[in-house]
């Protein structure tokens, strides 16, 4: 096995190294972008296979799913935010499947396309779940966050979002606008930091986890395996879901009146 | 773990794609379909409703038919039946009246048949008697003195 040749610390961090091209402020991590992408177009297809021949009649298998999944969206949008659904259930959608067909690619067995990258393309290290870099799951709740104030000015308007954010939550008082701005603003900034990290931390440890498994010997290492893959069988839609509720939640805060 | 602003840009840029992409191509037809389809379930639903409604309703007329029919046919055979009974009884009493029209033709036919022949034997008795008489009586008798008798005996007859 590879252990001989190299220390388990070094198939640890080489595991860990991106396909990066570029320097500093310019580098870009190739293989997350290439995996997302490749996620994402692969689920918009399988969407629009069901949407394709849509028919008002009995559906066909793949159109059935589609519905259902996007009855699945439209509820739980419908169920906390109260404006117009037509951006905001596709956008809860595309949250949900993106970060599903991300965090199902941390079930490929680690080493598979790498070494394929490897052999094929000569390409030294390469990381292909897109939510165990923290570059993918930012890019989305940053991304979400400009939502927020989209929604929050669109629900409010301009000066109704900006009085919200010095007079809420402490009052109107002039001595207390600072207050209430800096504890607007931590809050605001906090919300994609917890929606990244979260899915982030939560991807990157069961990948470190698996990485870690490889490392045993072959004859022993399908059993943690199995039982890790399993147990991060549960853990796969339930960080997409929670991304996408968050992010509905959110958006809804920030869109409808509280008080 | 090292941040990388244009991955991160790429990563936005493509979240948004993927957004308008699935607003754009996946809900219009679906969502349209499926609000023809809750449309569709919900009119055929009211058919349904309306025509087992209808199909009460005919029941019950066809109950209401079955039972006056049943009622006529009743009436009908009650008329029917009086009907023939009339008819026997009409048809006895006129041949009790033939009978007795018929009997009463043949007593007075009798009773002619009689007559006549009590008359046709009164002429030939009297005529016999007066033979007889004569023929027993044929010296001493004279006939004209004895006929008054005669005549009384053939009353008699």
């Amino acid at each position: 096995m590879a252990s001989e040749q190299y220390s388990a610390s070094d198939i640890v961090t080489h595991h860990l190294e991106h396909w990066r091209v570029g320097e500093g402020m310019w580098a870009v991590n190739l293989d997350t972008i290439f995996f997302s992408m490749l996620c994402g177009v692969v689920m918009v297809f399988l969407l629009w296979l069901g949407a394709r021949k849509a028919s008002s009649g009995v559906p066909s298998k793949m159109q059935n799913f589609v519905e259902l999944l996007i009855e699945f969206a439209d509820n739980s949008v419908k169920a906390t935010f109260h404006g117009p659904r037509d951006f905001m259930a596709p956008l809860a959608l595309t949250i949900f499947l993106w970060v599903l067909f991300w965090n199902f690619l941390d079930l490929v067995p680690i080493d598979w396309i790498p070494l394929l990258a490897k052999t094929v393309f000569g390409l030294e290290s390469l990381k292909i779940v897109p939510s165990a870099d923290v570059n993918a799951t930012f890019g989305l709740s940053i991304s979400v966050l400009m939502l927020i104030i989209y929604y929050g000015i669109k629900g409010k308007g301009v000066l109704g979002f900006g009085k919200e954010l010095m007079t809420h939550p402490f009052g109107a008082n002039p001595l207390l606008v600072p207050f209430n701005l800096i504890l607007n603003l931590v809050e605001m900034i906090a919300k994609p930091i917890s929606l990244a990290m979260r899915l982030f931390g939560n991807l990157f440890a069961a990948e470190l986890i698996f990485i870690l498994i490889s490392l045993l010997p072959f004859w022993i290492l399908w059993a943690p395996d199995i039982v890790w893959a399993l147990f991060h069988l549960l853990v796969v839609p339930l960080q997409a879901f929670l991304f996408m509720t968050l992010t509905i939640i959110y958006i809804s805060l920030a869109y409808e009146d509280q008080h | 773990m090292e941040i990388s602003p244009l991955t991160l840009i790429a990563q936005g840029a493509g979240f948004f794609a993927f957004i308008y992409a699935t607003m754009k191509l996946v809900w219009p037809p679906l969502t349209q379909a499926m609000a023809e389809r809750e449309q569709r379930i919900s009119e055929g639903l009211a058919v349904a409703e309306r025509s087992a409604h209808e199909k009460e309703l005919a029941k019950s007329k066809a109950v209401e038919t079955i039972r006056e029919a049943r009622q006529q046919s009743q009436d009908i055979i009650r008329q029917a039946e009086k009907r023939a009974a009339e008819i026997v009884e009409q048809a006895k009493q006129q041949g009790r009246q033939e009978g007795e029209r018929q009997l009463t033709a043949a007593r007075s036919e009798i009773e002619q048949e009689v007559n006549r022949a009590r008359a046709q034997l009164r002429a030939q008795v009297a005529d016999l008697a007066v033979a007889g008489a004569a023929n027993i009586l044929k010296r001493e008798i004279d006939s004209d003195a004895h006929q008054q008798m005669i005549d009384e005996l053939v009353k008699q007859i």
